[in-house]
This record gives C-alpha cells, structure tokens and sequence, in this order.
C-alpha cells in the first residue's frame, strides 16, 4: 500500500519501479479498472461449462458418497482396526498445507514490501480461504458421527460436559477457526477499495451487493490510513498463526506413541511442507487463472521466476528435514521403528510411492536453479503439479505406513482405500474448483489499487511540470 | 533460588501422577499367568457373551474390524518339526497414563475413581484419535450399526449398552460386573472384598489363568502375584504404566520367554 513511484518528471516518462510490468507505464488506470470488472461481469461460456463440471463433480463424487457413508457408517471407507485414519486426514493435511502459503506468503511480502506481490496475493488469499474449508469439511468426513460435531466447540450446556484441552484435536479445532477467520477477515479488508471500485462500475443487483461490501469507502486519507493500520495488523498477526496452525496440525500425530508419527520434527517438517505445497500449488493455479482470464499482462514471468526461487529454497528445506527424519530414526534402530522405514521406504506399494515423492519433491524442483526454468511455463507446470502429487503422497505415507506397522506385529494389517474415499478425495479438488470459479466473477481477483502503485501515476501527454 | 526452580519441577511432576487431584478408590488390576493359558479361546468367547460385542462376519473379519475386546495373540517361533508357539490374551491394558486419554477431545474416554480406563459411548463423536494412539490396538469402532438376528438379540446382556455406529469402545474390566459388586457390599455396608468381582474372561478361564483385584489392597490375590519375579507388562518401556500384569511363561528348555 505504500506507494514507491519513480516517474521521471523531467521528460514525463513513467517508469516501473520494478520489472513486474515489462510494459512500464504502457497499462493505465482506467485499463487495470476495467480489465479487473471485466473478468467478473463478462462471462463466456467455458466459464459456464467449467462452473457446471465443478459443481456436479463436487455433487456426484463427495456430496452422495458422504451421504451414503453418513447412512451405512464409516465402514464403507477401507478404514479398519490398526489404520483408523487414512486418506480422509491425508486430504485433511494436504489441503491445510495449500493453505498455508496464499495468506502467509501474502503477509510476508506485504511486510517486507515485495512489489511482485501486488497481482497475484488477492487470488492467493482466496486459495488459502477456500482450501481451509476443504480442510474442514474433511475433518467432518472422517469422524464416526459427524452430526455430533459441536461437541467439540466450547459452550455452556446443561450437562456441564467440557472439552479435553490436552487434546491435540482441540488445539486443532481452536487453531484452524482462527486461522480460517483471521485469513478471511485479511482477505476482506485487502478487498474493501476494490470493492469499492467494482462498485462504482457496476449497474442492477451488483451494485446493491458490492455497495453493502464496501462498507460506503470513499477513499479519503483517513479511510486509507486506518485500513493500512488494519492490514499491517493483520499482516503481522498471522505469520506466527500460520506456523502455528501446521505445528498444531503435525501434533495431531506427533504426540502419539505411534513409531513413524511421534516425531519431534514433524512440526517444523509440517510448516516447511505446507508452505512447500501451498507455493506450488499457487504456481499452478496462476498458470491456469492468467490464461483463463486473459490477464497475463499482470502475472508476468517475472512473478513465476520469483515463485520458482521461493519453491527452489522450500524443496532443499523440505529436503533436508526429510534426509534427517528418516536418519534419526533409522540411527535410533529401535525395532518398531525399523520396521515403519522398512515398511515405508523398502515395501511395495509404498516404495514406489516414497521413491516417486523424492523424485517429485526434491530432483525435480532443482530444475529451477535455472532461470530458463523459472520463466517456461511448461516447466512451472509441470514442476508445480509434480510437488503437489508428492506432498499428497508425503502425508498419504505418513498415515497409511505408520498405523499399519504398530507395536503388536500380531495386530499388523494392511490399509487399502475404498471407492468412497477415493471418490472424495476427487470431490474435494472439484469442490475447490467450484469455490475458485465463483469467487473469480464474484470478488476482484486482482488488487486494482496495487496493481496501480505499480504503474505510475497518471500524466497528462507531453510533460509533467508543476 | 535453586530451591524454586525445584519446587517447580516438583510440581510440574507431581500434576502428572495419576491420582494427583484426588486418591483412587481403588486399582482394579489384572494378572494373567502366562504359564496356565493354553490359548483355547474361552475368555474371549464369554466377552463376546457378556458385553454385547457383535460377530460381523469372515468378510469383515478380513478386513481387521473383527470385534473382539479380548484376543489371542498367537506368535510362531522356528521351522516345522521344532516349532514353538506362544500365546498371549491382550485386551484394553487400562494405562495409568494413558496415550487415548489425552488425544480425545471431548472427554469420550477418561480416568475414573477406580483407576479404570473408562469409555462413554454417548460422549464420543468418532475421531479415531483414541485408537491411534493406543499402543496395544486394543480399541474398536462400529464400522456399522450391527443387527442380532433373531432370537439371539433375546439373549443381550441387559446390564450392558448395546453400542450404534460411529462410536468407539474397547474392554471394561467388565465395569457393569464391578459396580453390582460395589452395589452390594454398599448394601451390607462393608467393602468390596478380594475376589467378589470376576470379570467374564476370568470366570470362563478353564485353567484360572486370569486373576482379578485391587491392587491397593495389599492382602489380595493380583498385589501378591504382581511381586512375582515372572511378572512384567506389555511394551513397559513406553511407559504407559498399564494396569495388566503378567506373568512370564517358562518354557520347557528351562528358559523363560516374554511372549
């Protein structure tokens, strides 16, 4: 929000304070406006078609499979007795770690002032706010009675029953309703001049609607200077949040007894992965977001050769923290942990997928230490999606080698998934898309306003003598 | 200002022994002499009988969601002609510090007065977090709601809940058979003495091999048996402090063997 122009007043040529915008001072005002109110009001008929695939893919492969779970009972999931949790918290996890990069990364430049940022933070916010909720909605899926789910909310009854606050799960449901909250509100509050903006360029119902969500902003100094103050807040607030969140989340399994799970590095393991996966899949989602919109003039290259540095570090973090989990354990030479490396590292079906993971997650991303690679998009896509099969196998390997190799070999049994649990694992990737799609016509997914900081000043032609 | 740093690492000690925030009435423990089992099944038969525990099936059963609270477990040792086979009867170990105690968020299982592990079946809203952690995998959920058919639903113990789907529960110590023995010696006004309650492995047991008591009560059965030198508990060394003792087998070589 603050503003750093360098406009040469000299001979009244804008220049671009960074490289963001190849075309300098070639886009203006009125053609950000424009290009921004454009994507929400013109819709074409693949946007309709995609809409429409989304909405009965989320309807056909999660909505009546968890219906018919909620009817029969959770024995229609591959779950049985030493693996109670399978692919319904490995969904649950891996979508809480795509979370974690939209508003994370968005606070972290805004803080330290990054000006590649400006274009693609709000559609980043939005994969945070919506991947949440795919998150929740999985921790729903996978309890025996879902309907009971207030239980673990904290309000007064008449039975004067309390909640476990030892638990981990509790810490859970505390830490992903504020981090789900605090990261709508600063999705909001980021959106409120643009709303404004929309506002003013719309006519019918959406003007009702985007008046009430613009809360009357006029854009006087003082309505800028308090939503700074707001936005700087909130910046801050939630970066210790976010690493929070994903600590709490791995606790989840590290404080059980469980060989394979109760790691004391699985929380710093945890953030770095999340921030690993929610960075690749922003790359992916640019990718298919600037072609569909038409807006590749605001995400530039220069944005995926930046992104590409960011997943590079993340890939030899995640790597290193990799290389000394399985370390540990294996130097611990316990038997029970033996065996859960053995089972997860050495045993088919999971060799092939631990090997693919380290394939993915670490020897590909190191294409990017070169720039060619930074700036192809056929590289960054093929890259990104790369990064987010492995961190779903990551977490998928974490469960699913872990319970099956308990203490008692006597009790060892095999975990295979069932159509239902595949089916919504489809589902909630269709139920995100359903989300991205109706958010990209119903809220500015690019910032007007910053985007403008960028661009310059407007100048009358001919010089800007004062 | 050493001593404070040490009354704080007391206290911070002292809130972690079971029993911290009010004695136990009682700690009901069970001992089972390896020595005398001979793996024929009958305890976990007479569980299924008195807890309600449904039979699902062969399919189910290969899935791993048989239902019983109380199994054998069978380990084979060597090749065919000098094989050896050991048993061992593992159910809910009732931990002191138990791992399923603090992973459940809403209290479903918890500690009680007589140092029991105790499930609430209405409580509990399915988060399996209690069955991952339980070291002993001795939990288990209904997968479904399960039917008796008929007329063996005639034949439910009435003093025991019959569970729905969706919840969790796992061995008692027969807690139904433990409060009727509480109830009546209320009645007569004295405590409940050593060997008044059996649990339904115990009872069936046809070599005795299950013992039952308090283990606060110095003059009972399992507190002279838990001095035993054969005894030891299952993965000690994770220091659940679990409430199941047992007493080693002696092998015919004159060398004894943990399980």
């Amino acid at each position: 929000m603050a503003t750093h122009h360098t406009s040469d007043y000299q001979t009244g040529e804008l220049k671009s304070r960074d490289l963001s915008y190849p075309s300098g001072g070639g886009i203006s005002y009125k053609e950000v406006n424009e290009d921004v109110v454009r994507t929400m009001t013109q819709t074409g008929k693949w946007y309709y078609l995609a809409l429409a695939g989304a909405v009965s893919g989320f309807l056909a492969f999660w909505i009546l499979p968890w219906a018919y779970q909620i009817y029969k009972g959770q024995g229609v999931s591959g779950l049985n007795t030493p693996d109670f949790w399978g692919i319904y918290l490995t969904n649950f996890v891996f979508w809480i770690g795509i979370s974690h990069s939209g508003t994370l990364l968005s606070a972290i430049l805004f803080i330290t002032k990054t000006p590649w940022r400006r274009s693609i933070y709000r559609s980043a916010e939005a994969m945070t706010f919506f991947s949440v909720a795919t998150a929740a909605v999985f921790i729903f899926v996978h309890m025996g009675r879902p309907w009971n789910f207030y239980w673990t909310m904290p309000y007064p009854n008449q039975r004067q029953l309390w909640l476990n606050f030892q638990s981990p799960l509790m810490f859970d449901v505390f830490a992903i309703s504020t981090y789900a909250t605090s990261s709508m509100i600063f999705l909001y509050f980021g959106s409120i001049p643009d709303l404004a903006a929309v506002r003013d360029r719309v006519t019918g119902w959406r003007k009702q609607v985007y008046s009430a969500l613009a809360l009357g902003w006029r854009g006087t100094d003082s309505e800028w200077h308090w939503l700074f103050k707001a936005y700087t807040f909130f910046a801050v607030f939630i970066i210790p949040l976010a690493v929070s969140v994903h600590s709490i989340v791995s606790w989840d399994f590290a404080l059980s007894k469980v060989p394979g799970l109760a790691k004391t590095i699985f929380a710093p393991y945890f953030v770095v992965g999340a921030i690993y996966s929610g960075s690749a899949g922003i790359v992916t989602l640019m990718v298919i977001f600037r072609k569909a919109m038409k807006i590749e003039k605001y995400i530039t290259l220069n944005h995926f050769d930046k992104l590409g540095m960011l997943l590079l570090v993340m890939s030899l973090l995640w790597s290193y923290i990799n290389v000394v989990e399985v370390f540990t354990g294996w130097y611990a030479n316990t038997s029970a942990e033996n065996e859960t490396l053995i089972y997860r590292m050495f045993t088919t079906p999971y060799a092939y997928m631990f090997w693919l993971m380290i394939f993915t997650n670490t020897i590909l991303p190191l294409l990017f230490i070169f720039k060619k690679c930074r700036t192809s998009i056929l590289a960054c896509v093929v890259v990104s999606l790369g990064i987010n099969v492995g961190m779903w196998l990551e977490r998928y390997l974490i469960l699913t080698t872990s319970l099956p190799r308990k203490f008692l070999p006597y009790m060892w049994h095999d975990y295979i998934p069932s159509w239902v649990e595949i089916s919504m694992t489809l589902g909630s990737f269709c139920f995100f898309a359903m989300l991205f799609l109706l958010f990209v016509k119903l809220w500015p997914s690019v910032s007007i306003y910053e985007v403008k900081e960028d661009i310059g000043i407007p100048m009358r032609k001919g010089g800007g003598h004062h | 200002m050493s001593g404070f740093f040490e009354r704080i690492a007391g206290k911070l000690k002292s809130y972690r022994e079971p029993g911290y925030y009010t004695k136990l009435d009682h700690k009901w423990t069970m001992v089972i002499d390896l020595d005398k089992c001979n793996g024929c099944e009958a305890c976990v038969v007479s569980c299924y009988a008195e807890n309600n525990l449904p039979v699902v099936g062969k399919e189910e059963c290969e899935k791993s969601r048989a239902f019983s609270w109380l199994r054998i477990e069978r380990y084979v040792e060597g090749e065919y002609p000098d094989v050896k086979v050991k048993f061992i009867p593992v159910m809910c170990q009732h931990c002191m510090k138990a791992p399923c105690e603090t992973g459940c968020p809403v209290y479903a299982t918890y500690h009680n007065q007589d140092g029991l592990n105790v499930q609430v079946y209405n409580r509990c809203v399915g988060t399996f977090t209690c069955a991952t952690y339980c070291t002993y995998d001795v939990r288990r959920f209904n997968w479904f709601t399960y039917k008796w058919p008929k007329p063996l639903e005639a034949q439910l113990n009435p003093d025991v809940s019959v569970r729905e789907m969706g919840v969790m529960e796992k061995c008692t110590f027969c807690i139904q058979r433990i409060r009727a023995a509480k109830d009546k010696a209320k009645d007569e006004g004295k405590d409940v003495q050593d060997g008044d309650i059996k649990p339904a492995c115990s009872q069936s047991c046809p070599t005795g091999a299950i013992y039952f008591g308090d283990l606060q009560d110095p003059n009972s059965v399992v507190a002279k048996l838990a001095k035993s030198p054969r005894r030891y508990r299952l993965l000690e060394e994770l220091n659940a402090d679990p409430s199941v003792i047992y007493l080693k087998r002696v092998m015919g070589d004159g060398n004894s063997s943990h399980e």
